[in-house]
């Protein structure tokens, strides 16, 4: 379990973590996403004492990392954004050398083949970091992670500059560690988040600008009905009949898919439903429907949404009832900011 | 402690560093050793102790210049950071690592005694070990001055000049002293004075002040090195 406590890191003037509050449990995996310089990894170089924070708390497993660091330690393994590579030494070698360094107590040979097999590195085994792939790279950096079989991995994007198919491997590899280990896991990459973990922190600017589950974040916030509807018929027309119908607050034309043929990006008042109503008046008019699809809103519109605009703070879900009114009023807010903008 | 030392070890063999380090240091020593002990046929030794003054202030940087530097700039001293080992034990691991290539260096002193004895029949023993004492001594005041340049900056060369600048400075320090008229300044620049102190002991001179000063040398470097290293986390 880590618990962090107006976690705050300043370099002069500018802040890199400010006041950064979050528990993660055992058992979860944590996304940590954010644009580039949010504090991704100033937060976790001080989760795992790399770095010291100038204000702030953080107990791993119940022990403040800056009081008794060597325990606290010992229950990390972290693979920073840079794997922490001797690029002279073999695969075999490295591993034994973090063996020692971690004062492991599993039994050396038994251990390492786990590790190895685990993170399919068995074949460079011998090899010189070197001369080694990045993508095998990052997998022996993800092998000195668990070297000691920590209960709390902290991992700094682990699949940067793979390829595909090496990303779907250590995903995959993510997941089935987090059965076993608490993890944090940074990103920049919605999808990823998205495919691998149970929780989400936004970070921007240094501060959480929102804190759920992935399906709660894509829920709470896409409460703005969208859909786009595919019209044959001639635009000012269609236009006028669509804003006619009850529950719409706007209609725009811009995209012609298809010659004389637009994509009608109608936006409703929340909990109307307008799909039978819209077919019925295009029908009526003779004109015909060639696509219909509600857009939900995805995680990379709400990161965009959370990161563009300079102080938006969703808000998390509260205790079901009370909160839907406030979240109205939120999303309303939000909208109108970005009106502004 | 232990992982660092035999990695670093591992490390300094497996890149050229400890090989030229210890030839260049073989065959300087070796001239004197020939010139003066075999030529001249004196089994003096003060000479090849005191020559491997300067020899040791220009090479040891080298041994030096990267143990910290390149852990910084691959990152790799994240590794080390994150890892449940104390400071200390991390640059003591490293100290040491480069004091084991010195001693492999000084081990040639073993083969010219040894020679010396086979020729002469017998040495000064007495001076002779409280100059390889001495001579252990001043390597790892060299060592732990490198040892904390390194932490300091992410570059090699520039870990190196700066460390060879300082030994110079403990070199020529009490040379300097002269030239001061403030009395309390002199005495303090006279006493700092590396080969002033180191060329004693080859007179025969078991100077203890002395030890203890090369002693608190080492001490002081290496406590800085893990100063410097601590106060990065907190910068």
């Amino acid at each position: 379990m880590i618990e962090v406590q107006n976690l705050t890191k300043q370099y002069g003037a500018k802040k890199a973590v400010d006041d950064l509050s979050f528990t993660v449990n055992d058992g979860e995996i944590l996304g940590f996403l954010g644009p580039n310089g949010a504090g991704k990894s100033t937060t976790m170089n001080m989760l795992t004492g790399y770095i010291s924070s100038t204000s702030g708390k953080a107990l791993i497993n119940g022990i403040d990392i800056l009081d008794d660091p060597i325990e606290a330690k010992k229950n990390i393994g972290y693979l920073p954004e840079i794997p922490p590579l001797y690029l002279d030494m073999t695969v075999k070698d490295y591993l034994n050398f973090i063996y020692d360094l971690k004062k492991c107590k599993l039994p050396r040979k038994a251990h390492l083949e786990d590790v190895c097999s685990l993170v399919m590195i068995k074949d460079v085994y011998n090899r010189i970091i070197r001369n080694l792939s990045k993508g095998y790279k990052q997998r022996v950096g993800l092998a000195q992670a668990l070297i000691g079989n920590p209960p709390i991995l902290i991992l700094d994007e682990p699949t940067v500059g793979l390829d595909p198919k090496q990303i779907i491997e250590i995903r995959t590899l993510i997941k089935k560690l987090g059965k076993k280990h608490t993890v944090i896991l940074s990103s920049h990459i919605l999808s990823e988040i998205q495919a691998v973990c149970d929780r989400v922190i936004i970070i921007n600017h240094g501060q959480i600008a929102a804190d759920d589950t992935t399906e709660n974040l894509t829920k709470n916030i896409s409460t703005d009905h969208r859909i786009i509807a595919r019209i044959d018929g001639s635009r000012e027309e269609i236009l006028k009949t669509i804003k006619n119908i009850p529950g719409v607050i706007s209609v725009v034309a811009d995209m012609e898919r298809e010659p004389g043929i637009y994509d009608y990006e109608i936006e409703t008042r929340e909990g109307s439903d307008i799909r039978r109503e819209l077919f019925k008046r295009i029908v009526a008019r003779n004109w015909v429907i060639l696509g219909l699809k509600t857009t939900e809103m995805t995680l990379e519109d709400i990161f965009l949404k959370i990161t563009m605009g300079d102080n938006v703070v969703i808000k998390t879900k509260k205790k079901d009832a009370e909160a839907t009114t406030a979240e109205a009023d939120e999303t309303a807010e939000t909208n109108k900011k970005e009106d502004e903008e | 402690m232990g992982a660092i030392f035999r990695r670093e070890l591992k490390a300094y063999f497996t890149s050229p560093v400890a090989y030229i380090f210890i030839a260049v240091f073989y065959i300087y020593t070796a001239t004197y050793f020939v010139n003066y002990n075999l030529l001249y046929g004196t089994a003096d030794m003060s000479y090849v102790f005191t020559s491997a003054f300067v020899i040791m202030m220009i090479l040891l940087p080298l041994l030096t210049m990267r143990l910290f530097t390149e852990e910084r700039r691959l990152r790799t001293d994240q590794c080390l950071l994150t890892a449940p080992v104390n400071l200390f034990s991390i640059v003591m691991g490293k100290f040491l690592s480069a004091t084991c290539i010195f001693l492999c260096a000084m081990a040639i002193y073993v083969v010219y005694v040894i020679t010396l004895v086979a020729l002469a029949g017998s040495v000064a023993w007495a001076t002779v070990i409280g100059n390889l004492i001495a001579l252990l001594l001043l390597g790892a005041s060299f060592i732990s001055i490198g040892t904390f340049v390194s932490a300091t900056t992410e570059n090699q060369v520039v870990a190196a000049i700066l460390s060879f600048i300082i030994n110079m400075a403990f070199y020529l320090i009490d040379m300097l002293a002269g030239n001061v008229q403030i009395s309390w300044l002199r005495n303090i620049m006279a006493s700092l004075g590396f080969y002033t102190r180191y060329s004693e002991f080859s007179t025969g001179l078991f100077n203890i002040p002395s030890v203890i000063f090369f002693a608190s040398v080492i001490f002081i470097f290496n406590f800085l090195t893990v100063r410097v290293l601590e106060k990065r986390r907190w910068a």
